[in-house]
């Protein structure tokens, strides 16, 4: 899922600081789970951003909610009747979700309260690793399962560098060597062979970012 | 012969090839190039000039490499895929044969960040094994990258890359040359060895697959300046083992300096005794004034003059 933080609350009472009124609004999907911008988080910084405005004197109306996915047009249009009370929104939802708002409430200001980081998994409790670039053309099933595009701090497709050392990468020391990881699974999977086998250079100005805009149509599903 | 630079045919006529290198100045300071040239000169094969090692921005290889060239020496110039994407990389390619640049040093580079340039957004666009593909595509197809449209003029490279018997995991180490040789790499400079059991243990997974038949391979070394030199890159840097032994060596040397040049010496001689190993890259970083006394002491003098 999409994993994001929230930004430190001095830049937030920075961008907030000519509105005496806004919507502090959350998501109920991605980063609830990472629990950066769920309905708890919306009340903690919601009570945060109303005391610190109190103690210098700026008294600040905070309103709250929490659609179920800020990202999908018929959530955010739910959120019509708040938004238009306030006279600006503070979005804890990821980039998507608030570029959803902005693309639907064009007269009001919207800013973003998280830096949306990555899609990644959870490790344990309160630690989540990156694990995927949406790169658009998926190599896992080439490198064992284990994305190097994502994983390796250099994206490499054909081995590790030689910055590999005993089993982790040489610019994080708490991080994994992608390409340890790798060679081990194909170890364990017997299937080693695979990693003679030279990886074509990638298309990504074709496949990835690189190409612009990236989007999906699906005709069977319009209505 | 692929480009028939000097380093080629020493190779080639199974000579024991030096190459040594030379690390391009802060800046436009030509002299600075000049200074390390003159040190080197006579008493090297090639000259690998670096691509802003370890991310510090310094003079480009192209150009550096080319004051090389008008100087009378030869460079191996490097080429990272850190800082290029395909159209940099295939442009500065032509750019740097034209300038009469013959060997190329195919590598990834080190991470951006251990540089002073952290906040910029590093490219590997291509890796050093699609990038010696690359190469090779242009010089013997006379094509460039994804297309069938030709090439105006023609590309002769030498092309070499670096490996590293002291990265993990180890076993994969030997698979990895196996694919540069595949990508269509001709010679090959390893990273410094200090652990010779690993080298050799590393050398005979080569030998084993025929790797050593198909590429020329050049053992890296490094002369050790102090004690604190050697205890410092044992503990940080990745990818370089020093054995213990060697470390104490040079620690408790009454001339550290001297110890660490008598070590690099006996290296040299060991491991041009290894089946596979065609030569040696010395590396002996800000220390050039030493390579005359190097390759002397080893009995690499005087280089061939080959036609």
């Amino acid at each position: 899922m999409i994993k994001a933080e929230q930004k430190p609350i001095d830049e937030i009472l920075r961008y907030l600081d000519p509105y005496n009124k806004i919507l502090l609004s959350g998501c109920g999907a991605c980063v609830t789970v990472c629990h950066a911008g769920g309905e708890k988080e919306v009340e903690l910084l919601a009570s945060g951003l109303r005391m610190a405005r109190q103690k210098i004197g700026k008294r600040m109306e905070v309103l709250e909610l929490t659609p179920a996915r800020q990202c999908e047009p018929e959530f955010a249009l739910e959120m019509s009747q708040t938004i238009e009370k306030a006279e600006a929104v503070l979005s804890i939802a990821c980039g998507v979700g608030v570029q959803t708002l902005v693309r639907h409430f064009p007269r009001i200001p919207i800013f973003p309260g998280v830096n949306t980081t990555f899609l990644g998994e959870t490790i344990t409790h309160g630690v989540w690793e990156e694990r995927c670039q949406a790169c658009g053309n998926c190599v896992l099933e080439k490198t064992g399962g284990i994305c190097p595009i994502s994983r390796c701090a250099k994206q490499l497709f054909n081995g590790p560098c030689g910055g590999s050392s005993k089993g982790k990468c040489e610019i994080k020391k708490e991080a994994d060597c992608a390409w340890q990881l790798i060679y081990d699974r194909f170890k364990a999977l017997n299937q080693l062979y695979k990693m003679e086998e030279i990886i074509p250079a990638k298309r990504w100005g074709v496949e990835s970012r690189d190409s612009g805009l990236r989007r999906i149509v699906r005709e069977d599903l319009k209505v | 012969m692929k480009a028939g630079s000097h380093l080629e045919k020493v190779l080639e006529k199974h000579l024991f090839a030096v190459t040594g290198e030379l690390g391009p100045p802060k800046g436009n300071d030509v002299s600075v190039v000049k200074r390390k040239a003159e040190l080197l000169k006579g008493y090297v094969d090639a000259v690998n000039v670096t691509d802003n090692q370890t991310a510090i921005v310094r003079m480009s290889s192209i150009a550096t490499s080319s004051f090389l060239i008008q100087m009378g020496l030869e460079p191996v110039m490097q080429m990272t895929t850190r800082d290029r994407n395909r159209i940099a990389i295939q442009s500065d390619v032509f750019g740097a044969t034209a300038l009469g640049i013959k060997n190329m040093l195919c590598l990834t580079g080190d991470h951006h960040t251990f540089g002073n340039q952290v906040d910029a957004k590093n490219v590997h666009d291509l890796d050093s094994i699609q990038l010696i593909d690359c190469v090779r595509t242009m010089r013997d197809q006379g094509r460039r990258l994804g297309g069938e449209e030709k090439i105006e003029g023609e590309i002769k490279l030498f092309i070499g890359a670096a490996e590293n018997p002291f990265g993990d995991p180890f076993e994969f180490r030997a698979i990895r040359l196996g694919k540069k040789v595949a990508a269509g790499v001709n010679f090959i400079q390893t990273q410094c060895i200090y652990d010779m059991n690993r080298f050799k243990e590393w050398m005979k997974m080569v030998r084993d697959r025929g790797l050593h038949e198909k590429c020329h391979i050049l053992a890296g070394v490094t002369p050790l300046k102090s004690g604190g030199m050697a205890r410092y890159m044992a503990k940080n840097v990745s990818g370089i083992i020093i054995p213990d032994e060697i470390i104490d060596r040079v620690v408790k040397a009454k001339k550290p300096a001297e110890e660490g040049i008598k070590i690099c010496i006996e290296q040299i001689q060991e491991l041009r005794e290894i089946e596979g190993v065609h030569g040696i890259h010395i590396m002996a970083i800000e220390w050039e004034q030493m390579v005359s006394k190097i390759t002397e002491m080893a009995g690499l003098l005087p280089r061939p003059k080959v036609e």
